[in-house]
């Protein structure tokens, strides 16, 4: 193992549709400077800058380049990470390495995406195989009714159980600050009454389009100790990669076959002395493109038995008052600026375990959560942080 | 290795090879941004070639950028600088390429207004190549009609 690394700073973009006032540089920008304000450090005290985007969503190439000044990184060492749907956790994991392996005391790790710019099913579609992908890919919408239905049949899960599920989001992303979608949601006929996009997906069940930008400070065992009293330690991180990305689905949309979260699983919790998730793990913030997702996830990440997340959803185990809350903030559901989407995760998770989330503060004290990442062609990262090492 | 790519190489001649022709058509829409739509409108509606000055680092970042690269600050202080500068560097491109506002032959230059302390990119007419020089004076050549576009600029002529 390499040497510790804690989570110092975090900070956040408000999260719009539209982001019209300011370009993708100053957009991202913002967020920087919020983390520099929490870790109450100055930019010359950041030794490296990591960004991941998915960049052809805003028709930018390299649209790191054009923010060096923004974020910090002038003349500094620094990478971009593009890993698809999981680019935010990539870039923490990749500032976790780097710090770990001491070569950097401190580093800025940031996730954006300013989707008031370009088209991201457009670009969505360009990343199937030519050979066999072009024409029936669908973007995210349709691989995820896909998946959603695969789940209802799988599991018995019903209608009503993903409205409940998009219920509980809503709860959060109201109590959040930053969080997109603020629906005031009231009843779960509401979510039953909303159109289908692409059966059996209706337009709340699935996550919007957000401008917006995170962004995570790192720092060694001993510099975290001067930044801060409550560092929050990333005790591990796990990616799995899946197969190539098969024509307008993620991973296996039948159910039938392996699947990377359940493996992503296994591997953290059997290197962290994991034995029982729901107990040894107080919280959880998932990447949940929709609300069908999140009951398959809770399975995959074994939080439940095959085939009873709507279980947890109809007890209400994963309210935020629940035992085991899920996604208290909001979600992707309600807040989705892609590449800075799983990086909010990790920022959400970091908050609750400082106890420094506010109005979406869990009721359970959290000394250990994990976020998770899904992404491209179903690829997991899990991100595991705790109090105190 | 490198037998069984020959021999790969060899195979396909023989072969049918599939090659899919496709377009990629990414829509986009750039917001210039709160420092970038002052730039610009001020090009459009007053011909003024605007800066944003970082007092403690003492430099004119022209065109206005948000953030000083050197030290972080926010940059708020505008000041207009000279439509009038040196020119820097240059290159003549002569091969006609889809994303050029003109025809060719085209001298790109970077000109270093006074009062500026960054180069600003352009391009230089109105001059005959022999004459082009490292360090010539020019000035700005504004479009009649102005849309907030750099090209409100037409081009840097000499003085």
């Amino acid at each position: 193992m390499g040497n510790r690394v804690a989570i110092v700073g975090i900070g956040q973009t408000y999260h719009k549709s539209a982001r019209k006032d300011v370009n993708q540089q100053e957009m991202v920008g913002e967020a920087v400077r919020a983390a520099l304000a929490d870790a109450q450090m100055k930019a010359k005290d950041v030794e490296a800058v990591f960004t991941s985007n998915m960049e052809t969503f805003e028709g930018l190439f390299l649209p790191d380049h054009l923010m060096a000044d923004e974020i910090a990184a002038y003349m500094k060492p620094g990478l971009k990470v593009a890993t698809g749907g999981t680019s935010g956790a990539s870039v923490v994991e990749e500032g976790f390495h780097f710090v770990a392996s001491g070569l950097f005391d401190t580093a800025l790790v940031i996730g954006f995406e300013k989707q008031d710019t370009g088209d991201t099913t457009a670009a969505i579609t360009a990343a199937v195989t030519p050979v066999w992908g072009k024409g029936v890919a669908t973007g995210a919408i349709g691989e995820f009714a896909k998946q959603a239905l695969t789940y209802m049949e799988r599991s018995g899960a019903k209608e009503e159980h993903a409205a409940m599920v998009r219920l509980k989001a809503d709860k959060g992303a109201c109590r959040n600050p930053y969080a997109h979608l603020k629906l005031g949601l009231k009843s779960i006929k509401e979510v039953l009454d909303s159109g289908y996009l692409v059966w059996p997906l209706r337009l709340l069940d699935f996550c919007p389009q957000s401008c917006g930008a995170c962004a995570l400070i790192l720092a060694s065992e001993s510099r975290a100790k001067k930044i801060t009293k409550k560092p929050v330690w990333i005790a591990d991180v796990v990616t799995v990669h899946q197969e190539p990305f098969r024509a307008g689905s993620f991973g296996d949309p039948t159910g039938t076959e392996e699947y990377s979260q359940d493996i992503a699983a296994e591997r953290l919790y059997k290197r962290n002395g994991i034995t029982n998730p729901m107990k040894d793990i107080c919280m959880a913030e998932i990447y949940e493109p929709s609300n069908w997702e999140e009951m398959s996830h809770y399975e995959h990440y074994h939080f439940c038995e095959k085939g009873e997340g709507w279980k947890l959803v109809e007890k209400g185990i994963t309210e935020m008052e629940g035992a085991f809350p899920v996604n208290p903030s909001g979600g992707v559901i309600a807040t989705n600026p892609i590449g800075g989407t799983p990086t909010i995760r990790v920022a959400e998770a970091a908050l609750q375990v400082r106890g420094d989330a506010g109005e979406h503060q869990v009721t359970r004290d959290v000394h250990t959560a994990v976020a998770t990442a899904l992404g491209g062609p179903n690829w997991t990262v899990m991100t595991l942080l705790r109090r105190s090492l | 290795m490198a037998e069984l790519t020959a021999d790969r190489v060899e195979r396909l001649k023989d072969a049918d090879v599939f090659i899919y022709h496709g377009k990629i058509y990414i829509p986009a829409s750039y917001t210039a941004g709160a420092v970038g739509s002052r730039f610009l409108i001020e090009m459009r509606d007053n011909k003024k070639i605007m800066g944003t000055r970082c007092v403690a680092c003492d430099l004119v970042y022209v065109p206005a950028r948000s953030v000083c690269k050197h030290c972080f600050a926010q940059l708020d202080k505008w000041v207009e600088v000279s439509d009038r500068g040196t020119l820097q560097t240059y290159t003549v491109a002569g091969q006609a390429n889809g994303v050029q506002p003109v025809d060719p032959p085209i001298i790109y230059g970077v000109v270093l207004l006074d009062g500026a302390s960054t180069g600003l990119v352009h391009m230089i007419s109105g001059v005959d190549f022999e004459k082009l020089a490292v360090g010539m004076r020019v000035k700005a050549v504004f479009a009649e009609k102005r849309v907030g576009s750099i090209l409100d600029i037409k081009y840097f002529a000499p003085l």
